[in-house]
């Protein structure tokens, strides 16, 4: 017996979508100084969704002078003013999530049920963590009244597209730094939203600017003199062409790049919630997510149960309009995305490793990738080594913890780690030699704004969120 | 009757050698260059290391980093504080090799000597402290502990300063150490002797082999093949200087498997106390979540 699940989309009613929008730069919406604009479009259904200005290296400039000029007002507030435009911004967020929710499923493609329950609660409470801060940087560790670094230029990616935002802008806000943010070209709609909360929590105008474009607009934005601080999360090759334009500054610098995540299943460890771990790790927004478990480390002699109940719990997943409460998988970001995950998978293929795909119908337009396993794959295999940022997921097997911990380690990036196993000994003394920045034992994909996030090795240097995230932020 | 009374004894030269995984290599090159003191006197010939005595060098800093980052920080803190003990009774030693070395009048260089030994006792105390001030737990809005731990970074390559040849490297490598890191250090390039001298303390303080690599020659020559190198972590440029190209283009190198830098600053005062800087720099941070679950959830289990 099957059920069927009766349509159930969240309204696009609650969210206004303007046929245009411009650049957001001193606190006014703005045309590009050469009026170039770029279409951005919905990656489950390919429908434009609006038009975007594009901005150039004129605008970047633009921006940078109106931060610049911001800065001295806004760093000179006494913090508890700081802290409540912080705390407005949160609230604002909170009371208009559910648009909020909608626009960024219908830019990204990821479930609502993702942008509803994860994105949207966590961006808010971003905001909500740091504007307390503002007032309290006397007491975070970094000396006596540490000072903010100046203008902020800030580069996010389109997997997270607010929730990137706010890791970016909340901890530079709140130490009293101003910002000019580049959200992602597949992604731009989100941001200019927020340069509307911005307007309405009263923000001074100059302290948040928004430039959508593409990569060529982040690198003019990196790489301009008047930039203190870069922050960027994104590829590990873009993340090592930026370590290298700013060599020689004094510019700061964090990045949070790539990952290859290991999930480690040990044969101790309870089946079924592993399962779920499991689909969490890699499936979670299409896993187009930088910490995802992108290798399962099964132990040798659980590894049949394992995946058979894996491909029981992978078929019933519900892969469709991403606005549908019930979907499980989103579409993929872009045409381009979907290639790339498409030709790393016929690689895996072509390289001997065995591919299982989820029996799901694709809907006929739009970029969708259905959610994919390899098995017989060996530590040498691409699939095994490259990040493929997509629903993708490579299983190796392993006999003894020392081997699971070589195999996980055995990577250029350091970012995320799973472990699922019931004996707490054991989760210690894994945990203790992954060398990734952050473990999940017995869980996995887990966030919160007071957990310091960031990845070792070729994954980036510098943290997001916690106390640790205000380091960034401050000339210390 | 002896008829040799009146000759001036004639002093035993020290040969100055590399410090690599606990032992005094020279320089597998073969080659030394001429040290001398602020007037020009001729004070030993010091070896001129290579890139392959680079490469040497993080070989045996690799092969370290398990033992010395799995002890305890404990072990670490009295082993530091065992440098300084060593130091110490070779102070007069160390005196003199600095005041020659920097120019220094004897109770300059004394004084240089004495902040050197202190520094080793501050950065010994810091061992099993740091991960108090710089982790901790976070309070997540869900059912899990969630606790943030610093953790060393792994191998890092120091460029020592320049011109403060024996305090200055004491405060670039100490800190790297102290958190269990192991290091590369280029010494000062025109007063390396303290440097090469302090491999000698380091072998008898029971530091593992390899834990501080010492070696001396020129920065330009062997700091670009560290700074290129895929199996160092980090890179500390203090010793290149401010705004130098050199700094530059280490940078660039270091980017290619982004290497965490730390850069130089435009006037390090090494007389100064030191704050936690240098000790953060090379620190990683790994946050572990774990269910808690939930006990009593129907009311108080007090």
């Amino acid at each position: 017996m099957t059920f069927e699940y009766a349509p159930a989309p969240e309204s696009r009613a609650v969210v206004d979508i303007a046929p245009s929008y411009g650049l957001f730069i001193d606190g006014e919406f703005t045309e590009a100084a050469d009026g170039k604009v770029f279409k951005t479009v919905s990656p489950s259904t390919e429908e434009v969704l609006s038009e975007v200005a594009l901005a150039g290296k004129d605008d970047v400039d633009r921006a940078v002078k109106a931060a610049r000029k911001a800065f001295e007002k806004w760093s000179a507030l006494p913090g508890s003013e700081r802290a409540k435009y912080l705390f407005r911004i949160a609230r604002i967020i909170q009371e208009r999530s559910r648009e909020l929710a909608v626009l960024e499923t219908l830019d990204n493609g990821k479930p609502i049920k993702e942008t509803r329950d994860a994105d949207l609660p966590l961006v808010a409470a971003h905001f909500f963590y740091y504007a307390g801060w503002a007032d309290k940087l006397d007491h975070a560790g970094y000396g006596a009244n540490p000072r903010p670094l100046g203008v902020a230029g800030q580069v996010i990616p389109w997997n997270f597209p607010l929730l990137m935002l706010a890791w970016k802008i909340a901890p530079a806000l709140a130490t009293g730094n101003t910002v000019v943010l580049k959200p992602a070209e597949t992604t731009p709609l989100s941001a200019l939203f927020f340069a509307d909360i911005c307007r309405q929590a009263g923000l001074p105008r100059g302290v948040v600017n928004i430039l959508p474009g593409y990569g060529d607009t982040g690198a003019a934005l990196v790489n301009h003199p008047d930039v203190n601080k870069v922050a960027f999360t994104g590829s590990t090759a873009v993340g090592k062409a930026i370590a290298r334009s700013v060599a020689g500054t004094d510019k700061k610098v964090t990045l949070e790049l790539g990952g290859k995540g290991a999930n480690i299943v040990f044969d101790d460890a309870p089946i079924d919630q592993a399962v779920e771990g499991i689909v969490t790790g890699i499936f979670f927004n299409q896993g187009q997510v930088c910490c995802a478990g992108s290798r399962l480390l099964v132990q040798e002699s659980i590894q049949d149960e394992l995946l058979d109940a894996l491909k029981r719990r992978l078929s019933t997943l519900r892969l469709g309009d991403p606005l549908d409460k019930n979907t499980d998988i989103g579409a993929i970001n872009s045409a381009e995305q979907l290639a790339r995950i498409t030709a790393l998978a016929e690689t895996g293929e072509a390289e001997g490793a065995e591919r299982w795909s989820a029996p799901c119908e694709l809907p006929s337009s739009g970029y969708w990738f259905a959610p994919t396993l390899f098995t017989n794959v060996t530590q040498a295999h691409t699939v095994a080594r490259d990040e493929i940022f997509g629903p993708v997921l490579s299983v190796l097997s392993f006999r003894t913890p020392d081997e699971a911990v070589a195999k996980a380690n055995n990577t250029q990036y350091g970012l995320s780690a799973g472990i699922w196993t019931e004996k707490g000994s054991r989760i210690l003394a894994v945990a203790n030699k992954l060398r990734a920045g952050v473990v999940w034992a017995n869980t996995f994909n887990k966030f919160d704004p007071t957990s310091p996030f960031g990845g070792y090795k070729e994954s980036g240097y510098g943290r997001e969120g916690g106390r640790h995230g205000l380091e960034a932020y401050l000339d210390v | 009757m002896s008829e040799t009374t009146d000759v001036k004894r004639l002093s035993v030269f020290k040969t100055y050698k590399l410090y690599v995984g606990g032992k005094f290599p020279r320089s597998e090159s073969g080659r030394v260059y001429e040290v001398s003191d602020s007037k020009g006197n001729w004070l030993a010939n010091a070896p001129l290391a290579s890139r392959k005595d680079a490469r040497d060098a993080v070989v045996a800093a690799r092969k370290a980093f398990g033992g010395w980052s799995g002890a305890t920080a404990y072990n670490r803190g009295q082993i530091l504080y065992r440098i300084a003990e060593m130091l110490e009774g070779r102070r007069e030693q160390f005196v003199r090799e600095v005041g020659e070395a920097e120019g220094l009048s004897k109770s300059k260089a004394a004084a240089v000597v004495d902040a050197a030994i202190d520094r080793w006792v501050w950065y010994a105390g810091w061992t099993d402290k740091v991960a108090q001030i710089a982790g901790g737990g976070n309070p997540v809005a869900g059912p899990f502990f969630n606790l943030s731990t610093p953790e060393p970074t792994g191998v890092v390559a120091v460029v020592a300063p320049q011109d403060s040849s024996f305090l200055g490297l004491v405060s670039v490598i100490a800190p790297v150490i102290a958190t269990g890191s192991t290091t590369v250090v280029i010494a000062s390039e025109s007063a390396p002797l303290p440097a090469l001298s302090l491999g000698e303390v380091l072998a008898t303080s029971d530091l593992p082999g390899g834990v501080i690599n010492i070696l001396t020659g020129k920065a330009s020559e062997i700091a670009p093949s560290l700074a290129a190198h895929q199996d160092v972590n980090a890179i500390d440029l203090t010793g290149a200087g401010h705004g130098s190209d050199l700094a530059r283009d280490l940078e660039i190198a270091a980017a290619d498997n982004l290497k965490r830098v730390l850069r130089p600053s435009a006037s390090p005062d090494w007389t100064a106390p030191q704050g936690t800087e240098r000790l953060t720099a090379f620190l990683e941070t790994k946050t572990v979540w774990h269910p808690t679950g939930s006990l009593g959830a129907s009311g108080s289990a007090y």
